[in-house]
């Protein structure tokens, strides 16, 4: 939560909103990799990776 | 119990830690001397550890945790350079975005679960402070000034690849910056890289080359009109903007264009370990002239913009003393002062200074002789820890209770052309070994760099050495009268003691031109006929100086080579286990820990146990 906090912020000071949309689809891929770790779609996402 | 700041640098080359206490520098450390990883890039856990032991301190009494970049920028600057690229890149990005996505991007936790696995139960801040303004603290606030400009150049932080500043009282204002790809360091990292040495490592060796470049020549000329015409566009205050045709690094997993500088300047790159031929040389120098023109145009911009008798510098280009020099020989400066762990190392302490000073707005009084301590931040070990490594071998050595004795013994080893390892009091902090983890030997020996190279430090044959000279010594072999106990200053050896170079000298190989004698000083004039100069003061490092002082006495000359104590490829020895393995494993003569002498004639038997798992990657 504090990271979200804190990345809205980074944001909203720098004026890079444009990022936004990049980052929550690298963050997403992020969380299928914690995710799936391990997983049958692990050796998917990580020849993405 | 005083507030107490610690500083980090981690993760990108170079890893350190750094502790600050009621505003005193008590410890600063480079992870790599206590992993034995060159370059350690990893968490300085170890480093922490020591600096929290010195303080006597444990995690939970610090006010604050500043790590020395802004993460979140940083990734800004990833993604907005591979955008603008696109599609171009998407290798490097692939390969980048994994280690973002796991655990820079969330430095702060990461930084909090280090910390938590050693022995921090609480919460405590965790701050950023930004690249540039680490180095600029680094610089500044540990520096004899209560106002100068600074002038911090690296490859790049954040965003930011060259800054001027202004430091006054305990506060630094960022005043002009240049922004990536445009980047002095990464102009001369591609240099680096096209020479056939490794980026981030290599450097200093390409500055060591470079002297060999003919200068005048019509190849050094040409060169140097294409670097102009092709790959920088050099403005009149500095600033600069690369072509980046010609470059790779932004998106790519190499340096710049081979074919491209290939077709350009009509040579290939070189690849690693193979000859060194004339045209690299040449480039070598044609590259260090441009880097010298444009670093002397900023600090002149420097000057213009704060209008300050004083200079300070940081950031990896600070750690090139040739163009130090030239600032100094320019006069452009009435005084310069350099941070010696000019590098990232010295961005764990920036931090943690930028906090104290900046964030948490102490007062700051400048210590007239700075607040370095010499760069004696680190460790040091008692005679009791030695005795123990002794007696678990058995080795046989003399103790000297009277340090004036073993002053004396040493000059006379020295004299008698024996090269010792010198392992006395703290570690230094920074690359540069400055007195108590160095190897000494006699810089009038003509055979010394040669021996010291190729059997010492098993390197590159064509390395110089440089001198530590006593401070009060320094205008009888320098002509410039200033002070430059961090090693940090090229200077001229003093025309009197240079001998005149035959006519067909620039016609030689290499090797005749190395092994030429240059000067009464050989071992550490280079082929250039420069030094690169340590002053040594009797305030800051007593010991190192007696020694030098009895040379001078018993031979006339205040001066020693100093290298640092390594082979290639290994960390400056940190413990004194460290330091006996490395004597063990090359043709050092004598080895001096603390007042304890060990002579290698009667050490043979203990070779094989020393020789195990004693072998280090070439850097």
């Amino acid at each position: 939560m504090e990271f979200i906090k804190e990345l809205w912020q980074f944001l909203k000071v720098r004026k890079k909103f444009w990022l936004l949309p990049l980052i929550i689809v690298l963050l997403f891929f992020a969380l299928i990799i914690v995710f799936t770790a391990g997983s049958a779609i692990a050796p998917f996402i990580y020849t993405i990776f | 119990m005083g507030k107490a700041v610690l500083g980090i640098s981690a993760f990108y080359h170079d890893s350190a830690a750094a502790l600050i206490q009621d505003g005193k520098i008590i410890a600063a450390a480079q992870e790599e001397r206590f992993t034995r990883k060159k370059h350690d890039d990893g968490f300085p856990a170890n480093a922490i550890q020591y600096c929290l032991k010195e303080a006597g301190i444990d995690a939970n009494s610090l006010e604050c945790v500043v790590f020395y970049d802004k993460p979140f920028i940083k990734f800004e600057r990833l993604l907005e350079t591979y955008h603008a690229f696109a599609p171009k890149g998407l290798i490097s990005f692939i390969n980048a975005i994994p280690v973002w996505l796991k655990d820079k991007l969330f430095m702060k936790s990461v930084v909090q679960k280090q910390l938590k696995l050693i022995g921090l139960t609480s919460k405590i801040p965790i701050l950023f402070t930004e690249h540039h303004l680490s180095h600029a603290a680094s610089a500044f606030f540990p520096s004899p000034f209560d106002e100068a400009a600074i002038l911090t150049i690296d490859g790049v932080g954040e965003w930011t690849t060259t800054a001027i500043s202004h430091g006054k009282g305990n506060q630094i204002t960022i005043l002009k910056e240049l922004h990536f790809p445009h980047s002095i360091g990464l102009l001369y990292s591609a240099f680096t890289y096209y020479c056939g040495f490794r980026v981030n490592s290599g450097e200093y060796k390409l500055m060591g080359l470079a002297p060999y470049g003919i200068p005048g020549s019509e190849r050094v000329e040409n060169f140097r009109k294409l670097i102009y015409e092709h790959l920088v566009d050099v403005r009149p205050d500095g600033s600069l903007l690369l072509n980046m045709k010609y470059f790779n690094f932004a998106t790519g997993l190499t340096m710049c264009n081979d074919s491209k500088w290939a077709k350009l300047f009509g040579i290939p790159r070189r690849s690693e370990e193979s000859e060194i031929t004339q045209p690299y040389m040449d480039m070598a120098l044609a590259i260090q002239l441009v880097t010298d023109e444009i670093v002397l145009k900023l600090a002149a911009t420097a000057k213009q913009l704060c209008g300050c008798k004083n200079l300070v510098m940081a950031g990896g280009v600070a750690l090139n003393c040739v163009s130090n020099g030239k600032i100094y020989e320019k006069g452009i400066f009435e005084k310069i002062w350099i941070q010696p762990a000019a590098g990232d190392a010295g961005g764990a302490l920036g931090a943690a200074l930028a906090a104290w000073y900046q964030y948490l707005d102490h007062e700051r009084v400048a210590d007239p002789d700075d607040s370095m301590q010499g760069a004696y931040l680190g460790p040091s070990f008692s005679d009791h820890e030695i005795r123990k490594l002794i007696q678990r071998s058995d080795i046989p050595n003399r103790y000297f209770p009277d340090f004036d004795d073993l002053a004396k013994h040493t000059a006379e080893l020295i004299n008698s052309g024996k090269v010792i390892g010198w392992f006395q009091g703290r570690m230094e902090f920074g690359p540069r070994a400055l007195g108590n983890r160095s190897i000494i030997g006699d810089a009038r020996n003509p055979e010394m760099q040669k021996k010291m190279n190729l059997k010492i430090k098993f390197r590159e044959s064509f390395r110089p050495f440089a001198p530590a000279i006593l401070e009060e010594d320094i205008a009888e072999f320098c002509p410039y009268n200033t002070k430059s106990p961090y090693m940090l200053l090229v200077m001229p050896v003093l025309a009197g003691r240079c001998h005149k170079l035959p006519a067909d000298f620039n016609f030689g190989d290499i090797y005749s031109r190395l092994y030429f004698e240059r000067s009464d000083v050989p071992a550490i004039t280079h082929i250039d006929y420069s030094a690169r100069v340590q002053t040594v003061s009797k305030s800051t490092n007593e010991r190192f100086w007696k020694v030098i002082s009895e040379f001078k006495k018993l031979t006339g000359y205040g001066i020693v080579i100093n290298t640092s104590y390594n082979v290639r490829g290994e960390p400056i020895v940190g413990t004194p286990s460290d330091a006996f393995r490395c004597f063990m494993n090359t043709e050092i003569d004598y080895l001096v820990l603390n007042n304890f002498v060990f002579d290698k004639t009667e050490l043979d038997y203990l070779k094989d146990e020393f020789a195990k798992n004693y072998q280090f990657s070439a850097d």
